[in-house]
């Protein structure tokens, strides 16, 4: 018998003896409203239709709330609002004022960081772990970042004349509700445009508790507006003419009609779309290590991420070692109530991203695909989808071509740096890569090879407001975050 | 004993390569575990059974062993149901009279030789010490390998140390002590782990306590995961003690959560986890006490020592 075989022979118990008692954040920490109003120049008013449509809690398929549904004249009253504070207030202000109005953002945001946390989990199903210890530091992080840049434009980009655009239609997503909206309001402000932002209709209660925030921080009214409602209103900020710019976090699908819409409208727009990352173990990596980024870079936020590393492609050397002690951790990873301290993996976002995940999975199951889940109990309500492997499959499959956008990983194999390469670029995406080796010149050839915005080396899933992100190919166009993040909001001229 | 019949002894001169940010953020996620209500008992009782009560002054007189010893045993007369701790560790002149008090009582007396801390006696006094501390009773040896052959790259000479003292230990178990504060790397502390491990030990351990940094949640990480590779290879279960800077009950049951999450539920269990300290088990003494009754009592009402 080889010392390969001997490797994943053995097997440890995780499921007996010392389960951990639930150690839950209380939701009372929070309290929901009934009803949500649109927040249109720094008030929250009725929508026009007087309609309201419901956000559930995905863990346990209550209601949480009830939020607005802004049609048409809606948008418009707040695209007004907004170009009213441009002219009238935001971009007369003295820079340093703006920066000063971040800064309180920032603060505030830390103070009830908390709350922000609990509700985030709460609207998402994400496990609280992530929402207190990455969402909600990385949001505040973002505002304290570009608030310092406020008054400091024109050493950001010497010898020019940078100015803001006007009024920025922005459109979040559901993953991140409050961390996409951080991003994008934050360098908005910064650079002296006003905001009219959608967050996604299934989670946009911490959306609309930030907007409760900034009008408490005594932001001049209208400098930020939100609207909720259905796509079409995200479509309609895409089209209106009232908008100088358009951000845009979600799907490479809507990410089209958007780019599409905002050519014929002569607007400036970023997008930020889908993704599938190669995540690339070498057979000198070290391997405990590479587990555990492997597995923060596919179950992180139960794998609703766009940078999300949800293809391994393993060196044959390592192969079975590396697989084996995969499926030992994934054993480990506690599903279950996201508001409980210990949970690793929380609930889907949505009824359909998970009919749309287990479609690939059933699919698969049909194509003869080798599928692993780990053990775990789901619960009976909410929406859930364990840890799974698929084994065994090619560039060829919809699996590996696709996003699935959940907690999903597939794995090849393959035998040089170069196979690599041309297998993580093998993909209409460019988004993210990651490479695990413990020869530091092996990262630098390999990193350059593959056409990703963002390649993280010995690590996954790592963010930072000083960091540009985004994409090459259909992963997006333009750059948030850093410096770089700076001037899609501006009108540079010599 | 030892599944010899598939064990290959790797190449010492080659490195497991170990990420030092990615280890140390693992380590950190498991400070995140919330243990609480009966799982927090469960861990604090199973803590404390882990404990190697520890002293190691050149003023241990038989008195103040003869005290340990007792608080060995009885850790806290008052509640029955407190368990009894797994050992008591001394200096090998102190050796026989632990064993005569402790006989019977389930408590393993253990034993530090092999010229600790520093380990820079002769060979022979070191083989000599060891023999010594099993004769007069000792059933545990926790030996101390030298950091000076190990970090001059003499591989081979911290194998055949170890392998030589298994040897004198007869039927006592060995725990060997890499000192990982004086190795610096984790791929050093990985390497002597490994030496250890396929030298013979039943035991691999932290620290002297002796060297700051003692043990920590890192570093145990890393000799967690030599432990788990050669039982994966060989179907042997080595065991692991952390010892020096555990002081608090919370700490500890993070310790127990990293074992248990990455060793599984085989290794929860003094006869292949144990904490080498003093004052925790008066911090889980206490915090035990608060879980049955409700409250906290003032240290005054625990033994000290």
């Amino acid at each position: 018998m080889s010392e390969k075989e001997l490797t994943t022979r053995q097997n440890l118990r995780f499921d007996e003896l010392w389960a951990y008692d639930p150690a839950p954040e209380s939701p009372d920490y929070v309290k929901i409203e009934e009803q949500y109003n649109l927040f249109i120049d720094g008030k929250f008013q009725e929508p026009a239709s007087g309609r309201y449509f419901e956000t559930i809690n995905p863990a346990n398929e209550k209601l949480l709330s009830r939020v607005a549904r802004a049609d048409k004249s809606d948008l418009d009253k707040a695209v007004a609002a907004a170009r009213k504070a441009y002219e009238g207030v935001w971009s007369k202000m003295p820079a340093k004022e703006r920066g000063k109005y971040i800064y309180r953002i920032a603060r505030l945001l830390q103070e009830r960081a908390r709350e922000f946390a609990i509700l985030e989990s709460m609207d998402t199903g994400k496990p609280i772990r992530e929402s207190r210890d990455v969402d909600i530091p990385i949001v505040i992080a973002h505002f304290f970042y570009y608030a310092g840049w406020a008054d400091k434009l024109k050493y950001a980009f010497p010898g020019v004349d940078p100015r803001p655009l006007g009024v920025a239609g922005q459109i979040i997503p559901w993953n991140f509700p409050l961390l996409m909206a951080a991003w994008k309001i934050a360098p908005a402000l910064a650079t002296g445009n006003t905001v009219v932002i959608k967050p996604a209709s299934s989670t946009p209660l911490t959306l609309l508790r930030l907007g409760e925030l900034i009008r408490d921080a005594g932001l001049p009214d209208g400098v930020v507006n939100i609207v909720t409602g259905p796509g079409e209103i995200g479509n309609a900020i895409a089209n209106h003419p009232g908008i100088d710019k358009i951000a845009f976090t979600g799907s490479t699908e809507i990410g089209r009609t958007i780019q599409e819409a905002s050519l014929r409208t002569g607007k400036k727009y970023t997008l930020e779309l889908g993704g599938k990352a190669a995540n690339i173990v070498f057979d000198d990596a070290p391997v405990e290590e590479a587990v555990e980024g492997i597995v923060n870079g596919i179950f992180f936020n139960q794998g609703h991420v766009c940078c999300a590393g949800s293809r391994l492609l393993v060196q044959e050397g390592v192969a079975d070692e590396l697989v084996h002690k995969l499926k030992m951790r994934m054993e480990t990873l506690i599903l279950g109530d996201p508001l409980d301290k210990n949970t690793d993996i929380g609930a889907i976002n949505s009824k359909g991203q998970l009919d749309s995940i287990l479609g690939y999975l059933t699919d698969g199951v049909e194509s003869g695909l080798q599928i692993y889940q780990t053990k775990c109990q789901l619960p009976e309500k909410g929406f859930w989808c364990p840890p799974t492997l698929v084994e065994n499959v090619s560039q060829a499959h919809r699996i590996v071509q696709e996003e699935v956008f959940g907690p999903v990983l597939t794995i090849q194999t393959f035998r040089t740096p170069e196979e690599a390469v041309s297998l993580a670029n093998n993909t209409p995406y460019g988004l993210s890569g990651g490479i695990w080796t413990d020869k530091g010149s092996k990262i630098f050839k390999v990193g350059k090879g593959i056409r990703a915005g963002v390649i993280w080396a010995n690590t996954f899933n790592k963010f930072d407001p000083t960091s540009p992100f985004g994409g090459y190919k259909e992963s997006g166009m333009g750059r948030e975050g850093g410096i770089h993040g700076l001037l899609p909001y501006l009108e540079i001229s010599q | 004993m030892q599944n010899t019949k598939n064990m290959r002894i790797p190449d010492f001169k080659l490195t497991v390569p170990v990420d030092q940010i990615g280890v140390e953020e693992r380590a950190a996620r498991f400070r995140t575990r919330s243990i609480k209500k009966e799982s927090k008992l469960f861990a604090l009782k199973l803590a404390l059974q882990m404990v190697d009560l520890t002293t190691l002054e050149g003023m241990d007189s038989p008195g103040k062993v003869r005290q340990l010893c007792n608080k060995a045993m009885y850790p806290y007369e008052a509640d029955p149901d407190i368990p009894k701790v797994a050992a008591i560790c001394v200096y090998p002149n102190r050796v026989r009279l632990a064993a005569e008090i402790l006989k019977g009582s389930g408590v393993h007396v253990a034993s530090v030789a092999t010229s600790f801390p520093s380990g820079m006696g002769t060979l022979e006094s070191r083989i000599e010490e060891v023999k010594y501390a099993v004769d007069e009773g000792a059933d545990e040896i926790d030996m101390v390998i030298s950091r000076w052959a190990f970090l001059k790259g003499e591989y081979n000479y911290v194998f055949d140390e170890v392998a030589t003292f298994k040897e004198a230990c007869g039927p006592a178990h060995l725990k060997v002590i890499l000192e990982t504060g004086e190795l610096e790397t984790y791929e050093n502390v990985r390497k002597a782990s490994d030496i250890a491990i396929y030298a013979g030990a039943d035991f691999i351990k932290t620290s002297t306590g002796k060297i700051s940094p003692a043990a920590t949640m890192p570093v145990t990480l890393v000799m967690l995961y030599a432990i788990r590779d050669y039982y994966l290879k060989t179907g042997s279960k080595i065991g692991m003690k952390p010892a020096g800077g555990i002081r608090d009950a919370k700490t500890a049951l993070h310790y127990l959560a990293m074992v248990k999450e990455t060793l599984g539920a085989d290794w929860l269990t003094p006869d292949l986890f144990r904490f080498g300290a003093s004052s925790l088990a008066n911090d889980l003494l206490m915090q035990i006490i608060k879980q049955k009754t409700g409250q906290y009592q003032s240290p005054d009402y625990f033994s000290i020592g």
